[in-house]
């Protein structure tokens, strides 16, 4: 057993290497069987994927779904390049992770696993594999575990886009008429939660509610993984309580303490200027300055760099991710990267581009099926609120001092099909 | 026969991906749907009472004009 107050909770026992069957169960103890249900609803343990949504009700929801076939999806897909929590989740405890699925498979009644994780990221398929394989030869009764392995994309780990995946073999966020809405594999009802939520429930049913809320704030209990990247010595995976502030989260992360701003969520995610650095990493405090702790990513932006220009980089590849499935996100994205780009390198239309962009944050926000487009509304919406200096020195046609010095920050992929994201 | 007056509202609805950006519901129900700078409608988001009659034969138009047949009228309980 874990001590109720001790950090690392779900990262636990890491040594480099993942933690095989044996080792997970002389770190954590057996695995539990009990009221798992109740438990989740006292602990108020929330999603970690990034919508934060109670993993409760999700759990309830399918469980009084009919259904004779039922099934839950482990989410490691982790389509934002700057998060690497589920990556080191599963490189040190994949077996935390099966557990917390297998027992909320047993509070659903399902009786399959799906596991999945992007095809790319290769140490982590094989240490699944490995895991999956180590649980087989114990010959588990029950449940069965099954490795998928869908494209890198950031859609692609959309709830709606994993299970289409798991259907047809296609990435692609579908169109929900209401929420929630209970997907389905074939006419499976499928529960989806991300992995590090996982970890978090197995530890929930053996240590029970209580010691969850031994660590975190009364609205957002336990710990969460937080991907540092940017302005650091070397981008790194914390596990902190929700509730630390931000500026203790970035002195462990080895960041620079003297930030510009520090980009939070996500790449759908809000800037948060510097001066806020001392709130809490909660979403009860975050909200109300616009940001969330959305999948734990923290990109510190230097006093060096250019807040817009940062903005302009991720939107074009954000632009670039989308589905083109919906009109909206498929030429809005594009419009709003290239609004950016006018901004970015002023010339004589700067101040259009502004005009532009504000307008078609209005027009795209809330019009895709799924909410990617507004994922970068946000963020569009954020940077012109925080930088908004900045913002007024590149509309009136001279760059800003940040975009003079030429440095980038937050990790924005290689674009492969550049040239179709040229709309105009 | 025909609609009968009932409390309530209803909201024009379009599922984003069929929709190709046609535009004929902007023309049959201009009241409900405006078409954007790409084409795709953005329609009003506030329900409308179901008693205004000739919105929802507008909407009921949309519906049935749509060559994707993206678009269906949702139901709400009450107005505003």
């Amino acid at each position: 057993m874990i001590a109720e107050r001790t950090l690392p909770r779900v990262l636990h026992g890491a040594s480099g290497r993942p933690l095989s069957l044996s080792q997970h169960e002389s770190a954590f103890g057996a695995s539990t069987s009990g009221p798992l249900l109740d438990h989740l609803e006292a602990s108020g343990l929330t999603g970690r994927g990034g919508a934060a949504f109670p993993t409760y009700r999700k759990a309830r929801l399918l469980r009084e779904h009919r259904g004779h076939h039922k099934l839950v999806v482990v989410n490691a897909m982790e389509g934002e390049p700057a998060a690497h929590k589920d990556q080191t989740l599963l490189a040190t405890n994949p077996h935390l992770v099966l557990d917390g699925a297998r027992m909320l498979a047993s509070t659903i009644g399902a009786k399959d696993i799906a596991v999945c994780v992007s095809r790319e990221n290769v140490t982590t398929v094989n240490n699944l594999q490995r895991a999956i394989h180590e649980r087989e030869r114990r010959d588990e009764r029950g449940v069965r575990f099954e490795l998928h392995t869908p494209p890198q994309r950031y859609v692609a780990g959309e709830e709606s886009a994993l299970v289409h995946w798991l259907n047809d073999n296609e990435s692609l966020p579908q169109y929900r008429a209401r929420r929630p809405h209970v997907l389905r594999i074939g006419h499976a009802p499928a529960l989806v939660d991300n992995a590090e939520t996982c970890a978090n429930v197995a530890l929930i049913g053996r240590f029970g509610a209580d010691w969850f809320r031994g660590v975190g704030t009364q609205r957002s209990p336990g710990s969460v993984l937080v991907s540092v990247s940017g302005a650091v010595e070397r981008p790194h995976v914390l596990e902190v309580a929700l509730g630390t502030p931000l500026r203790t989260v970035l002195r462990h992360g080895g960041a620079d303490t003297d930030p510009q701003a520090v980009l939070l969520g996500g790449y759908g995610g809000s800037w948060l200027d510097a001066e806020h650095l001392d709130v809490a990493l909660a979403d009860e405090t975050l909200v109300p300055l616009g940001a969330s702790v959305g999948a734990g990513v923290v990109v510190v932006l230097a006093r060096s760099g250019c807040g817009v220009a940062e903005t302009q980089r991720i939107v074009r590849w954000m632009a670039n991710e989308s589905a083109r499935q919906c009109g909206p996100c498929a030429f809005g994205l594009p419009a709003l990267a290239s609004d950016l780009a006018h901004l970015v390198n002023p010339g004589r239309d700067a101040s259009d581009a502004y005009e532009r962009l504000v307008e078609r944050c209005g027009v795209i926000n809330g019009r895709g099926a799924c909410r990617h487009p507004d994922g970068v509304v946000r963020l569009v919406r954020s940077a012109l609120r925080v930088f908004a200096s900045d913002v007024e020195d590149h509309r009136r046609g001279h760059a800003c001092a940040g975009s003079r010095s030429g440095r980038h920050y937050a990790t924005v992929p290689h674009l492969e099909r550049e040239e179709e994201l040229v709309w105009e | 026969m025909g609609v009968k007056r009932k409390s309530g509202g209803f909201v024009l609805r379009v599922n984003p991906i069929l929709c190709d950006g046609f535009g004929h519901c902007g023309e049959l129900a201009p009241d409900l749907v405006h078409i954007d700078e790409w084409g795709y409608p953005m329609i009003t988001t506030q329900p409308v009472p179901l008693a205004n009659l000739s919105a929802l034969e507008s909407a009921r138009y949309a519906v049935r004009g749509c060559p994707r047949q993206a678009l269906h009228i949702e139901r709400t309980a009450e107005t505003i």
